[in-house]
């Protein structure tokens, strides 16, 4: 059998962590491979082996048959290797055509090169405009402009990193049918994802790496989605659901929210309305950048809404910051977690005072109990299953599935009345991204109310029962789901955008 | 005012902006790089050291300036290896370069207070230099100034018509995507910061070796500083910090002018103008931008790079 | 190869062990660039006046005390800034600004007796060096305009006013047309704690402030608010921080604590206002807020260390004719290795044996 690509036995750590244990893989010419595992498996480790930018421990490669070993991404590229990053390598404030000679190697920029661009992006049905500056494209036309830049090195083998986690369900389709134009001209390509149900559509083969190690390798359509997933995990999943939904009455509201932003690049919100009864979930459906990050700022406090917009147990909040909102059992928990919902480079028992209500008892006057801390911290720990050494230990140290259950822990500690949280398991290996609805479910079964921003239409489906989609910074009215909902839903996804 | 004055004067102001371009255009190609390096008036003056005591020592002025082209390299690259090699913070790290190149052009220039040296004498194109008006004013400098206007070009062609400079820009704007592709940011921030230093270093050079043919331990008066503001107002566009510097100029001279005309200020009043004025226009373009983002300040300016491999 | 590895935790023993790694190896240099440079002259004797006759007697002591209680103070208003990601460059203006301020309302009663005029004056000076570190956070607030360019600007700006000043309105009437004040009567003259010395109350204020600073960023949201603004300005937003009082909270404060120095400096050793009064100690104060890692109770340290290669370079410049820069270089190559050193207490040097 002629491989395409074959991985033996590689072997790569960081320490004592084995990110890549005896993994071997191998691709055929013309294939849609798939690379499955969860966060932390070993699939970026891997991939980065394959495209030159590690060095293995322990292992060889073949490609086209013959030994490959590349010392950096130019002798992959030189080999016919391409790769489209998860988070897009691309330079802002540049243009398209100059993002895409700075991923090629030995040529400039002329006429010449633009003539080439606008060849295969027909040729492709990939539509851009090469004198445009990135900073103003879509994510979906970033995109575009990341796979063009591959395929002009008309690659042999594609690599392609959670390529559809940023797209809408008609640029998903759109992706598929360039995907198999690649594959038929000769090009293979190795898929990273974690969306099985796509998975199973497009890849022929799939990989499934776990913990480091190889597990298994199959065909996607022999397996269900369950099957597969479990393959991934490890272990079986717990059905989710929803049985006791008991809603109260209305005790948040957006009404006619509207935000131009301050940033050229950002979205401009129009006239959100938006109800939360007490006991419910509610969900905001939509892919990044549409306006979520404008919008949480705006809900969290850290810029101000204009009076009448934003309601809370009757009073008007627009004006109220962070701090004092959560003064009203207001709680929040943001997408990003470095940076953002934690500081890196402090400890978990500093990182508890970001959210400090008055009835925590962390501080009086101003004045720091560090003991008061330090109690409330380990509770967080220990309720909320957070793998970590000490409870000084650097925010940045922990793993992002154990971050992401600390921040949320803190925040449930306080028995919020309102929890808004922004993709609450981005990121996060499965078994705590059930932890963490479970914990959420059982909040709402108390009667708190929680509205949930998310990309992952699958989270959303499990956890709400009330649905709006937020497509271009307009929020849709609550959909229907007992009729198509999951239709109208991708519908309202796709909005007015071409 | 007589015609010949006024030629004075803008050739007072032309030579005044030059120490400011060479040090402002070096440090435009670091801060598009993404480094932030506080250690211009370090360099500068290390330059105008060196640049002083070879002439002194050599009357060459070819090899004098080498020298200071080469000591401001020199200094840069402590500047360089702790920020890209030891990930040390870059404000703290350009601060320590201008002390530590004060402290060092102090203490070797001691011995040189009292000497003087011969300037570098102007060119003389034949003919075009005897045009009435203009061969003065466009043809009569020494080719250090001539230099400055070259370097500026030569920086505009190079960051904008090649394709190092093309990756150059690209790592001032997303370091992370640049080392992803394969561009080896380290080392392109590296020569930019040696390049830095080299400008300094000619910039400091032709205060000592063309404006005033002595040495004094405060000889660059800030201009360093100055040239660090002058980045900012050129919206790290090469052409425009000639704009930048030939208003610094004016004002300076201006300044000494007014002195003489016995206007009714007193001199330390002129003599701060030059300061508050660089506040004044930072302000002003701040002003201006007020509801756009900066999308010309170079994303990365100042962030440490962490290499993941 | 020689490998950098991310550290879990900071490491303590890094904390205390860089400091003195960072002066022993700034010792070894400057040993062996003298030695090149100082061909006729005893390295090891310039060390010894340098660094360890100043500590022999007490006369010296105490003008290491003189000189360590204007760096402390600065510097401790520095480093709350400095831990806010506030570069408050220019605090040598600030100083300048308040000495002029406290020393003009010491002018004005300069006929007049009595114990409040001392605290008048300082109260003065400390507004005098808030208003002008005012003007830098007025413009970065507002403006954005950088902070560092701003303080800068001014500090020059403040030197040629203490001239204009010093010719003009503040002048010695009596004084033979020299650039300098009136000399202070008693009532504004501080208090000498140890007698004998130059050594003046400020110090006690310094070593009182470094206590209170230090409870504060220990023990109350404040210090919080400055260290998480500093570290991640996105998460002192969600924990419901105003960026722009953080800003003007550590302008104010350094820029307060400077003119205090400032006054102290021309109401204590000085004992009027004269041209001399800028000393560089608002650059320097940077070195030692840096060399303590903005610690307060380490900057008591580092301001004696720096205090001592002060004095022991005056004695340098005495003894062997050498230059007062001397003292310069040591300080920028002690904040050199330093800040070289200080990647150890994140970082941990691992030997890698490389593969093909």
């Amino acid at each position: 059998m002629n491989y395409q690509l074959e991985i033996n036995n590689i072997t790569k750590s960081y320490g004592d962590l084995k990110a890549n244990d005896d993994v071997s893989l191998n691709i055929k010419p013309s294939n849609i491979h798939a690379l499955l595992g969860e966060n932390g498996a070993g699939k970026s480790t891997l991939v980065k082996v394959i495209y030159g930018s590690l060095m293995p421990d322990r292992g060889e490669m073949k490609w086209l048959g013959k030994p490959y070993s590349p010392k950096n991404p130019f002798d992959a590229r030189e080999q016919g290797i391409a790769m489209v990053f998860q988070h897009f390598s691309l330079f802002e404030s540049l243009t398209v055509e100059e993002n895409i000679v700075l991923g090629l190697d030995g040529v400039r920029l002329d006429e010449n090169f633009t003539e080439q661009i606008i060849k295969y992006s027909k040729q492709y049905g990939l539509d851009i405009n090469p004198h445009q500056v990135v900073g103003d494209l879509s994510v979906g036309a970033r995109q575009r402009v990341e796979i063009i830049r591959c395929l002009m090195q008309n690659p042999k083998l594609l690599i392609m990193d959670e390529p559809t986690s940023v797209l809408t369900p008609q640029e998903v389709s759109d992706l598929f049918i360039t995907l198999r134009k690649l594959a038929d001209g000769g090009c293979s390509i190795l898929y990273i994802s974690h969306k099985l149900e796509e998975v199973r559509q497009i890849c022929s083969e799939a990989t499934i790496l776990r913990d480091g190690k190889l597990i298994e390798n199959c065909i996607p359509q022999d397996h269900s989605q369950q099957e597969l997933a479990e393959m991934m995990i490890g272990k079986k999943l717990i059905q989710l659901a929803r049985s006791n939904i008991n809603t109260g009455e209305n005790i948040f509201s957006i009404s006619n929210l509207s935000q131009k932003s301050d940033d050229m690049f950002g979205v401009d919100l129009k006239n959100i309305s938006l109800s939360v009864m007490k006991g419910s979930i509610v969900g905001i459906a939509g892919v990044a950048g549409n306006g979520q990050d404008e919008l949480m700022e705006l809900l969290i406090g850290e810029i101000t809404s204009p009076p009448g917009t934003l309601s809370f147990k009757g009073g008007d909040i627009g004006n109220l910051n962070s701090h004092e909102r959560r003064q009203l059992s207001m709680f929040f928990i943001p997408e990003e977690r470095l940076g953002h919902g934690a500081v890196p480079d402090m400890g978990l028992n500093e990182n508890m005072l970001l959210s400090r209500p008055q009835k925590s008892q962390m501080t009086s006057y101003g004045v720091i109990d560090w003991q008061s801390v330090e109690r409330l911290t380990q509770k967080v720990i220990s309720d909320f299953d957070v793998q970590t050494p000490s409870s000084r230990m650097l925010a940045k140290s922990l793993s992002g599935g154990n971050l992401q259950k600390f921040m949320v822990g803190r925040e449930l500690i306080q028995s919020p009345e309102l929890l808004i949280v922004a993709q609450p398991t981005w990121g996060v290996d499965a078994g705590s991204a059930n932890n963490i609805h479970q914990a959420l479910i059982a909040l709402a079964d108390k009667g708190s109310a929680i509205l949930i921003i998310s990309q992952d239409l699958d989270e959303i489906l499990t956890l709400c029962e009330q649905i709006h989609v937020l497509s271009e910074g307009s929020l849709s009215s609550a959909v229907d789901m007992k009729e198509d909902g999951l239709e109208k839903i991708s519908q309202l996804m796709v909005g007015s955008e071409s | 005012m007589n015609e010949s004055l006024l030629i004075n004067i803008i050739i007072g102001i032309s030579i005044a902006s030059v120490p400011l371009i060479f040090a402002a255009i070096g440090e435009l190609v670091v801060e598009r790089s993404g480094v932030l390096n506080l250690g211009v008036e370090g360099m500068m003056i290390v330059g105008a050291l060196l640049g002083f005591v070879v002439q002194f020592h050599t009357g060459s002025p070819f090899i004098a300036v080498l020298a200071a082209l080469l000591g401001g390299m020199a200094i840069a690259s402590i500047f360089a290896f702790l920020t890209q090699f030891l990930l040390t913070n870059q404000v703290a790290t350009g601060l320590a370069l201008t002390l530590f190149g004060l402290g060092f052009s102090a203490f070797v220039g001691r011995g040189y207070t009292e000497e003087t040296i011969q300037l570098i004498t102007s060119t003389h194109i034949p003919v075009l230099s005897d045009i009435p008006i203009v061969g003065p004013l466009l043809f009569s400098y020494n080719p250090l100034v001539y230099l400055a206007f070259f370097m500026v070009y030569l920086v505009w062609w190079f960051l904008f018509k090649t394709k190092q400079g093309l990756i150059l820009r690209s790592i001032g704007d997303n370091h992370d995507a640049a080392h992803a592709i394969g561009h080896n940011v380290i080392r392109y921030r590296v020569m930019a910061i040696l390049f830095g230093g080299a400008m300094a270093g000619i910039g400091g050079a032709f205060l000592s070796l063309v404006q005033v043919p002595i040495w004094g331990e405060d000889m660059t008066a800030g201009r360093g500083w100055i040239a660090l503001g002058l980045v900012v107002f050129s919206s790290w566009q090469p052409f425009r910090v000639i704009l930048g510097a030939i208003i610094f100029g004016g004002i300076t001279i201006l300044q000494l002018h007014a002195q003489g005309f016995d206007i009714r200020i007193s001199a330390q009043y002129l003599s701060m103008l030059p300061y508050l004025a660089t506040i004044i226009i930072l302000v002003s373009l701040r002003m201006r931008a007020k509801n756009k983002t900066n999308r010309t300040m170079p994303n990365c300016l100042g962030r440490i790079f962490h290499s993941t491999t | 190869m020689i490998r950098l590895i991310p550290r879990i935790e900071n490491s303590n023993a890094m904390i205390l062990l860089s400091p003195l790694l960072a002066l022993t190896f700034t010792v070894i240099t400057a040993y062996f660039i003298f030695a090149s440079i100082l061909v006729d002259i005893e390295v090891s004797s310039v060390f010894y006046t340098l660094f360890v006759e100043p500590l022999t007697d007490s006369y010296y002591i105490s003008e290491l005390l003189v000189k360590a209680a204007p760096l402390m103070i600065i510097a401790l208003g520095l480093s709350i800034g400095f831990r806010a990601g506030v570069w408050n460059i220019g605090a040598e203006g600030q100083f300048v600004i308040g000495g002029i301020a406290g020393s003009a309302v010491g002018l004005y009663f300069y006929d007049v007796e009595g114990f409040w005029i001392i605290p008048l004056m300082a109260i003065a000076g400390i507004l005098g060096g808030m208003f002008y570190a005012s003007i830098a956070a007025f413009l970065k607030t507002k403006y954005q305009v950088n902070e560092i360019l701003v303080t800068l600007m001014l500090t020059y700006v403040a030197v040629l006013f203490l001239s204009a000043m010093l010719q003009g309105p503040l002048r010695n009437p009596s004084g033979f047309n020299f650039p300098e004040s009136r000399i202070f009567h008693d009532s504004a003259l501080l208090p000498i704690i140890w007698q004998g010395t130059r050594v003046h109350i400020g110090l006690i204020i310094a070593i009182l402030f470094s206590f209170v600073i230090w409870f504060g960023i220990k023990r109350h949201m404040l210090g919080m608010q400055i260290k998480i603004t500093g570290s991640a300005p996105r998460a002192a937003k969600f924990a419901g921080f105003d960026d722009n009082k953080t800003v003007w909270f550590s302008l104010l404060i350094s820029g307060g604590l400077a003119g205090l120095a400032g006054l102290f400096e021309a109401a204590g050793p000085a004992g009027q206002l004269t041209p001399g009064l800028p000393q560089f100690y608002g650059f320097t104060a940077i070195i030692v807020a840096f060399l303590a890692r903005l610690h307060p109770l380490g900057i008591l340290f580092s301001a004696s260390l720096i205090a001592l290669t002060y004095v022991g370079g005056e004695n340098v410049q005495i003894d062997y004719d050498l230059p007062s820069s001397i003292t310069q270089i040591l300080q920028g190559m002690l904040l050199f290795y330093f800040l070289a050193c200080d990647i150890l207490i994140k970082y941990k040097v691992v030997l890698f044996k490389t593969i093909r």
